[in-house]
């Protein structure tokens, strides 16, 4: 097992990426915080890594809110007894070209893909260099590299999320902190669902456009928890400041 | 173990970031070829491999010529009897700017570094595609995504890895092969101190520049492995076409 022992803080756990990757984590032998505005799945997926034989905990949390991302590192700390792995996943996408994009929205997706990002760091920092270390990975996106269509605010998001990511890394490396993002293409989660219906497209029709890419289909929420334990794992001792890519060759060029 | 059954074939196994791929993977339970220029060296690393009772074989070769990467790839496969991953590892550095460089040492860099990962790969692929799966580590370095002072050839080798990386990834995916790279940093392996004895930098002040990155310190080899197994492995079933950046911060600023 490569996680014995440590402490996984998980936002937007209760389904999608964040649910493969605290299934996966608790697997490898961590002990694993959901954090989720989702009430009912964040609980179910704390009760199957129990139900497993793992060590899971559920809080309700909006990451929007500074009171709520300290009251995750408090529960982490006290039940737990400290924070190794912060996966900052939670995240939302609005289908817009900024005419069609609402103030609200903006700072909607803004507040919960990247200010959370900086909530939660600040105060799980602190506890991570207490401890001599430890790893950070945030959820960017292809997107976050190289931008698509009618979604201005997600792609300024992710973006933002990367250079956040290399920041951060800068300048927490001398205490022993790596901090790393993921970028997955379209992988099989609701929210990809959800994008089909924002556009109004149909699904089927979405989901095969998903899916032009060098490997001809979609990922899985499993196959992008396996980028994120790579990165929270020792086996990436060296590596911070990194986007890695797991988008099955959409980014590599045009087919 | 996470290479149970697999055969690697791996060049410039025979020290560095080769060598520690060669161990790690063969701990891991894969069958392994290692090719290089050094036969004492190549043997050595076979031998040790061997000992601990997993099979290994080297093959000498200059990856600059095509005759001996097919012979290299035919031999695994007749060794072997199938070819799962490639490394194309085999790398070689001066520091030079263009007015230092010779046409000579100009070639022999693209050669080893560039041409070898094509021939290589050309003769690796059929195989692969035959049996409708594989994966593809080619070694790029951080030097390919960014510039360094003296290095044209190696910087010029490196960036025409990661884009040949990508290229082979669009043409070879619908074929179930995954295409990736990694860009190490500054590794702890005879590349580096080899460096600094032919920029004519004393060893302490050479370490001290490498280890100028937000982690304080050079990678090992064995870190840099640990990266080429997630690759090689199916923990990465979704990348291809990928850059790893594997290098403790040093491209983040």
């Amino acid at each position: 097992m490569l996680l014995q022992n440590k402490i996984a803080l998980i936002t937007g756990g209760a389904s999608g990426i964040g649910r493969a990757t605290a299934l996966l984590l608790a697997r490898e032998g961590a002990r694993v915080l959901i954090g989720d505005v989702n009430r009912d799945a964040g609980e179910a997926v704390a009760q199957e890594i129990v139900g497993n034989g793992g060590h899971a905990i559920f809080e309700p949390a909006d990451v929007t809110s500074a009171a709520h991302c300290g009251r995750l590192i408090e529960r982490s700390v006290r039940e737990f007894g400290g924070i190794h792995i912060l996966f900052n996943n939670a995240g939302i996408i609005r289908r817009a070209a900024i005419t069609e994009l609402s103030e609200n929205d903006w700072d909607r997706v803004m507040d919960v893909n990247v200010k959370s990002i900086y909530l939660l760091s600040r105060e799980v920092i602190p506890v991570m260099a207490k401890a001599g270390g430890g790893s950070i990975i945030n959820t960017a996106s292809g997107w976050g590299i190289s931008a698509g269509p009618k979604a201005a605010v997600y792609c300024a998001s992710k973006g933002a999320v990367v250079l956040l990511t290399k920041a951060m890394a800068i300048d927490h490396g001398p205490q022993a902190i790596r901090v790393n993002c993921i970028c997955p293409g379209d992988t099989d989660t609701a929210m990809l669902r959800n994008e089909a219906q924002q556009l109004g497209e149909a699904t089927d029709k979405f989901l095969a456009g998903a899916a032009q890419r060098p490997l001809g289909r979609m990922g899985k929420p499993e196959e992008i928890a396996q980028a994120v334990l790579y990165l929270a794992s020792d086996a990436s001792s060296f590596v911070t400041g990194t986007a890695l890519v797991v988008d099955g060759g959409g980014l590599a060029g045009s087919i | 173990m996470r290479l149970s059954n697999k055969v690697a074939l791996i060049t410039g196994g025979t020290s560095g970031i080769g060598e520690a791929t060669a161990l790690l993977f063969s701990k891991e339970g894969a069958r392994v070829a290692i090719t290089g220029r050094n036969e004492k060296r190549g043997h050595e690393v076979t031998a040790s491999i061997l000992q601990s009772g997993r099979e290994a074989v080297f093959i000498r070769t200059d990856v600059r010529k095509a005759a001996e990467c097919e012979r290299s790839v035919e031999e695994t496969v007749k060794k072997f009897g199938v070819l799962d991953i490639l490394f194309n590892n085999a790398g070689i550095f001066y520091p030079q700017t263009t007015l230092e460089c010779s046409e000579e040492e100009w070639d022999l860099q693209i050669d080893i570094n560039l041409k070898g990962t094509f021939l290589m790969s050309k003769y690796a692929l059929p195989h692969m595609i035959a049996k409708g799966s594989g994966v593809i580590i080619n070694n790029s370095s951080g030097w390919g995504i960014v510039g360094g002072d003296k290095a044209v050839a190696y910087c010029a080798s490196k960036g025409g890895v990661v884009l040949l990386t990508k290229a082979m990834a669009i043409d070879h995916g619908k074929q179930g092969i995954r295409v990736n790279c990694i860009c190490p940093g500054d590794v702890e392996t005879p590349m580096l101190p080899e460096d600094a004895r032919m920029r004519g930098m004393r060893w302490e002040d050479y370490l001290a520049g490498c280890s100028n990155r937000p982690l304080g310190r050079i990678g090992t080899a064995d870190e840099i492995a640990k990266a080429v197994l997630f690759l090689a492995s199916e923990d990465s079933s979704f990348m291809t076409g990928a850059a790893l950046v594997v290098d403790g911060g040093g491209t983040a600023d």
